[in-house]
C-alpha cells in the first residue's frame, strides 16, 4: 500500500513529505517508543508509530529503512528532526490520534478482510 | 572483477554526549556497505550492531572510536573507548539492565538491549573494559553471500 493512501486514510498530516516520499510502498507497522526495540524488531519498509519527537527518529528510520515516522498525541517533532528528515528523505506524519488508534487504523487496513470474516 | 574482492576500512571518532549527531558513522558505514554491493542482510546486521555501540559511547563515554573493515568474507566493527568502563560485564550483558539516567530513557533509549542486540546480530563478540578507563567492543559479522553473488 502506498505511504499517500494510507496518511490520506489515517488523516496524518505530512510534516515534510515529498510526492515522491509519498509514492513509497509501505509494508505493514510497528508501534513502539524505544529505539533499541524499533532497531531489533522493526521491520523494513513499515511504518513507525510512536511519541518520540528527537532526531534519533530519523537515524533509526535511515539504518532501518522505515517507510516513515508518525508522531502520535498531537506532539510534534523537533526542529532538529525535521531538518534531519529533509536531508535524509524521511518523511514524517504527525496527528492528534493516539497510538492505539493509528496502529489500530493501519492494521485495519492491512488486514480489513480478515477482520469482518 | 568483482566488488567483493576489495577491502575498504575507515574510523570514525565520536564525542560523548553528542546526540545531535548519533548515528552519523553508522549511516556512513552502512552507505559504504550498499556502494560495494554487500548482501541485505550483512547490511542489516552491521547497522544495527554499529548503531547500538556508537550509541553507547554517546551516552556513556566522553569520547570515542569506531573502526570498520570490510572484506569479501566479513565485515568487521571495533568501537573503543574513553570513559567510565563496565565494573560488571556480565551484569550490563543481561536483556533490561540499564545505568542510562531517566533523560536518556525518556528519548527511548536506555531499555538495556544494546548489548545484547550487538550480540545478537554479529557471529564473533568480544566486550573488554577497564573500569575508569574505557570500553572496547570487537564485532564480526560473517557475510553469507547467496549463490548468484559468490559467483559474479
Ligand atoms: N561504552 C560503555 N561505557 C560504559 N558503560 C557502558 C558502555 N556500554 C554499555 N555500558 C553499560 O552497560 C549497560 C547496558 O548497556 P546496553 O545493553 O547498551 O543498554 P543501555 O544502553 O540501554 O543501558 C549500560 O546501561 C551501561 O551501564
Ligand atoms: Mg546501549
Amino acid at each position: 500500500m502506498r505511504l499517500k493512501q494510507i496518511s490520506e486514510r489515517l488523516s496524518l498530516q505530512p510534516v515534510n513529505a515529498t510526492e515522491e516520499m509519498l509514492s513509497a510502498d509501505v509494508t505493514g507497522g510497528y508501534i513502539s517508543d524505544l529505539l533499541s526495540d524499533v532497531m531489533a524488531n522493526a521491520e523494513r519498509g513499515t511504518l513507525w508509530i510512536t511519541l518520540q519527537t528527537h532526531e534519533n527518529i530519523v537515524a533509526v528510520a535511515v539504518l532501518k529503512e522505515l517507510a516513515g515516522v508518525v508522531i502520535v498525541n498531537g506532539r510534534r517533532p523537533s526542529e532538529e528532526a525535521v531538518e534531519k528528515a529533509l536531508q535524509e528523505g524521511v518523511p514524517l506524519f504527525v496527528t492528534p490520534l493516539s497510538g492505539f488508534e493509528v496502529a489500530g487504523r493501519l492494521y485495519m487496513l492491512f488486514h480489513a478482510e480478515e477482520i469482518q470474516g | 572483477m568483482s566488488s567483493h574482492r576489495q577491502i575498504k576500512e575507515g574510523s570514525f571518532h565520536i564525542l560523548g554526549g553528542d546526540f545531535a549527531n548519533a548515528g552519523e558513522a553508522s549511516t556512513s558505514i552502512k552507505r559504504e556497505l550498499l556502494e560495494m554491493g554487500v548482501e541485505e542482510d550483512t547490511i542489516r546486521r552491521v547497522s544495527i550492531a554499529t548503531f547500538e555501540a556508537e550509541m553507547n559511547i554517546i551516552i556513556y563515554a566522553t569520547a570515542g572510536i569506531i573502526r570498520y573493515t570490510i572484506t569479501p568474507e566479513e565485515v568487521i566493527i571495533i568501537a573503543e573507548d574513553m570513559g567510565p568502563g563496565i565494573e560488571d560485564i556480565e551484569l550490563a550483558m543481561q536483556e533490561g539492565y540499564s545505568t542510562a539516567p531517566d533523560w536518556v530513557r525518556e528519548m527511548g533509549w536506555g531499555a538495556g538491549m544494546g548489548l545484547p542486540n550487538m550480540k545478537k546480530n554479529s557471529d564473533v563478540f568480544k566486550i573488554d573494559s577497564v573500569v575508569g578507563e574505557g570500553t572496547r567492543v570487537d564485532m564480526i559479522i560473517k557475510r553469507r553471500r547467496n549463490e548468484t553473488e559468490a559467483d559474479q
